[in-house]
């Protein structure tokens, strides 16, 4: 059976599609939500040289890591919509912004609050800090520069270039533990190593990050339709959907 | 070339480009974005003379001495190779322990001890409960024991 992808890349199936689909990852985010906090709350051992102050790890680091993950899918679609001029790819874009600079605050926070208790400080510009600091501009500048252009088509081309030019922060961030000498410790998760974190403790952890990629699929196909109809509301398709009361 | 091609290979040229511009200053720039320095550099005299920085290491097992009457206290900052003593006054951090990571900020003196104002403890990646901590020291215990024979 063939599938048409493109027919989904028109804003019109998008728009039932995502409203179809926006339940099921809701009730997915709830479950491992639920789990992912009891995992961390009660299953997961204290730590030994942290105590339990430990445990605010299982909000700081899926935070994190949806921080730059979210920026890399944002770009991503900002850059197809420049180069391909599809709509659809610039209004996921659009959507993906306040979640990932949601996502960057709380990492940012919760860094903070973990910071005092453990290394005796809120804040140190070292470069893991100050280069998440600098994604949170960038979050911002993306949604504050498309909020000032009028033409949506127009905002959409002047955020690309902030999300494309900003992508070359995402690594930095990422490496500045290896690279730099940094308070921030270096990875406790990585691709090449052996975890250096309690099973449970990781488990717990890993549940939280599905948990936010659930949470963060929902909220950003939910902002995608309500984009879609604020700039199709002159077609005759939202004018129907209008009629029937479909909204 | 389709003229959209022509366009998304601009696009990926212009961020490649920016891409290794950014890796040269930050290439140039990296004596400045290094937040502290190892007793090695400092022994090397890397580390800014007469002017505040930071020091980085592990607090030397057994080198903490705490004053009685105060809240000062001495302990030597190791990077295993070299050893600079500091003196601090004031609240250590929870996690300030031998043998654990310390960045400390101040200025080095005439007589080469760091006078310290600022000591923030630096942990490691690795969180484990503590039956594991205690576990893995009685290895590393073993393993010495063993090696001296």
């Amino acid at each position: 059976m063939a599938i048409n992808w493109f027919k989904y890349s028109s804003p019109a199936s998008f728009y039932s599609l995502a409203g179809k689909m926006i339940p099921v990852f809701v009730f997915v985010a709830l479950i491992l939500l639920a789990a992912g906090l009891y995992v961390g709350f009660f299953v997961a051992p204290t730590d030994f040289q942290q105590g339990e102050a430990y445990r605010i790890i299982f909000i700081h680091v899926p935070a994190a890591w949806m921080s730059m993950f979210l920026y890399v899918v944002m770009a991503f679609w900002a850059g197809i919509g420049l180069a391909f001029n599809t709509r659809l790819s610039s209004m996921l874009a659009t959507a993906i912004a306040p979640t990932g600079a949601m996502f960057t605050f709380i990492a940012l926070w919760t860094g903070a609050l973990w910071g005092k208790p453990m290394w005796g400080t809120w804040w140190v510009w070292d470069a893991r800090l100050t280069s998440e600091l600098i994604l949170f501009f960038l979050y911002i500048g993306f949604m504050s520069l498309q909020a000032a252009i009028d033409d949506p088509r127009r905002a959409d081309k002047a955020g690309a270039i902030i999300a494309l030019v900003g992508v070359v922060n995402i690594p930095i961030i990422y490496f500045s533990v290896q690279w730099w000498n940094t308070l921030h410790q270096g990875a406790s998760v990585s691709v090449n190593q052996a975890p250096a974190m309690a099973s449970t403790m990781l488990t717990g952890m890993l549940i939280m990050v599905f948990a936010s990629w659930m949470y963060s699929i929902a909220v950003i196909l939910k902002r995608t339709r309500i984009i879609i109809l604020e700039r199709e509301s002159h077609t005759v398709w939202v004018a129907e959907l209008q009629k029937k009361g479909a909204m | 070339m389709k003229p959209r091609h022509k366009k998304l290979s601009i696009i990926i040229a212009g961020v490649a480009a920016l891409g290794v511009a950014s890796v040269l200053v930050l290439n140039a720039f990296q004596s400045n974005l290094v937040f502290f320095f190892s007793p090695s550099q400092v022994a090397a005299k890397e580390a800014p003379i007469g002017k505040s920085f930071r020091i980085g290491g592990l607090v030397e097992a057994g080198s903490v001495k705490r004053e009685d009457s105060s809240t000062t206290v001495r302990f030597a900052v190791t990077d295993t190779a070299k050893t600079i003593p500091v003196v601090y006054t004031g609240i250590l951090p929870d996690l300030f322990r031998e043998g654990k990571g310390v960045v400390a900020q101040g200025k080095i003196s005439a007589d080469g001890i760091f006078m310290a104002d600022e000591v923030l403890a630096k942990h490691d990646e690795n969180y484990m409960p503590p039956e594991a901590a205690e576990a893995l020291e009685q290895a590393g215990k073993a393993q010495k024991a063993s090696l001296a024979q």
